[in-house]
């Protein structure tokens, strides 16, 4: 979801206005906060719930960087969506979630902090979309380079789950 | 200046003849614009839009008491619409939406005013916006405080009867057709109520 939110975004912003391009917004905004919410879930889930630990093989260079880029993922799963309401709010446009659920605007209708807060919502949208490839790729160094069944934790029968 | 002025009052007689209203009540009526709105609320998808006026004027010659005889126009500077956003402003100026270079204003002039009791009135009327004139009925409500005379009224407008949003833009499933406007009016030399 975070995925297509992100080509998304990449692509309405090139549009020039059009019917379609206002569904693609609102789309784009409707997944973004679903992603929100998901987010809230995973991170009581998270913090409920002890992550499996790491292989005591693990170089501790691996572990310091596996934890600062989990932490930067959580914290960007909530900047992200989070800016967007808030630029959405600024610009005028109340979010109204699948168009059923309008929801509350988080800042009041300013041009000039539209503006201002429009740059957050698409660099923390890029840094989110940084670190999900860095978490792929990490994930293809430690199942074809390392072989050391990492993602084992994420199965249940482990009693553990992603981190 | 003086021959406007011998002109402006020339015309505020015939009118206060025609109208049967005493000089000296008509050429005093004021559109007091800072503390008067005209805004609007259009919905995107669902989404309320909402924009405001930033220029419009009215000419008014109305005595509550005798409502009948009233005339009310108003002029409504298009291009002055502050939505909030430059992009939707953009869009709204082009021949699709309001066309504002060709046509600044839209306009409104009162055929018939009802007074319905307790400070209530009937503005009937003709909207013309982009040339096109389509009849509204807009209820006001008056009430009076220390020499200023609030008006507040709302009406919903069909865009489409204007060819507000023609072309791509006429499906209504992305931009309602229904437009809310929502009117607030100060102002001043009005006899009381």
């Amino acid at each position: 979801m975070i995925t297509a939110s992100f080509a998304v975004g990449l692509y309405m912003v090139s549009l020039t206005m059009s019917p379609s391009r206002i569904k693609l917004y609102n789309w784009h905004k409707w997944a973004g906060m679903t992603i929100l919410t998901l987010a809230a879930l995973r991170l009581y889930w998270r913090l409920t719930h002890r992550a499996p630990s790491l292989s005591a093989s693990m170089p501790r260079w691996q572990a310091f960087a596996a934890q600062a880029t989990h932490i930067a993922l959580y914290v960007l799963f909530f900047a992200v969506p989070l800016t967007g309401w808030m630029y959405s709010s600024a610009a005028g446009f109340p979010v109204v979630w699948f168009g059923l659920i309008p929801l509350p605007d988080l800042v009041g209708k300013d041009r000039e902090l539209a503006e201002l807060l429009k740059p957050f919502h698409w660099m923390t949208a890029y840094a989110l979309a940084s670190l999900v490839v860095l978490h792929i790729l990490a994930v293809v160094k430690h199942l074809v380079m390392d072989d050391d069944n990492l993602l084992g934790r994420m199965l249940p029968s482990m009693n553990g789950e992603k981190s | 200046m003086n021959r406007l002025n011998v002109e402006l009052k020339f015309t505020a007689m015939l009118l206060a003849f025609a109208a049967a209203i005493p000089l000296t009540a008509s050429a005093q009526q004021k559109l007091l614009p800072a503390q008067s709105e005209i805004a609007f609320v259009s919905k995107q998808f669902g989404v309320p839009v909402g924009g405001k006026f930033k220029k419009f004027d009215a000419e008014l010659a109305f005595d509550p008491k005798k409502a009948d005889a009233a005339r009310v126009s108003f002029t409504v500077d298009l291009l002055s619409a502050d939505i909030g956003n430059n992009e939707t402003e953009a869009e709204l100026k082009k021949p699709g939406w309001f066309n504002s270079a060709k046509v600044p204003q839209a306009t409104f002039t009162s055929t018939s005013v009802k007074a319905l009791g307790g400070g209530k009135f009937e503005f009937a009327g003709k909207l013309a916006i982009k040339g096109i004139s389509q009849p509204v009925v807009v209820p006001v409500t008056l009430t009076q405080n220390s020499g200023v005379t609030k008006a507040v009224g709302s009406f919903t407008l069909k865009r489409l009867d204007f060819k507000i949003g023609d072309g791509e833009w006429n499906d209504v499933s992305i931009v309602a057709n229904e437009v809310a406007v929502n009117v607030k009016l100060a102002l001043t030399g009005i006899a009381p109520l």
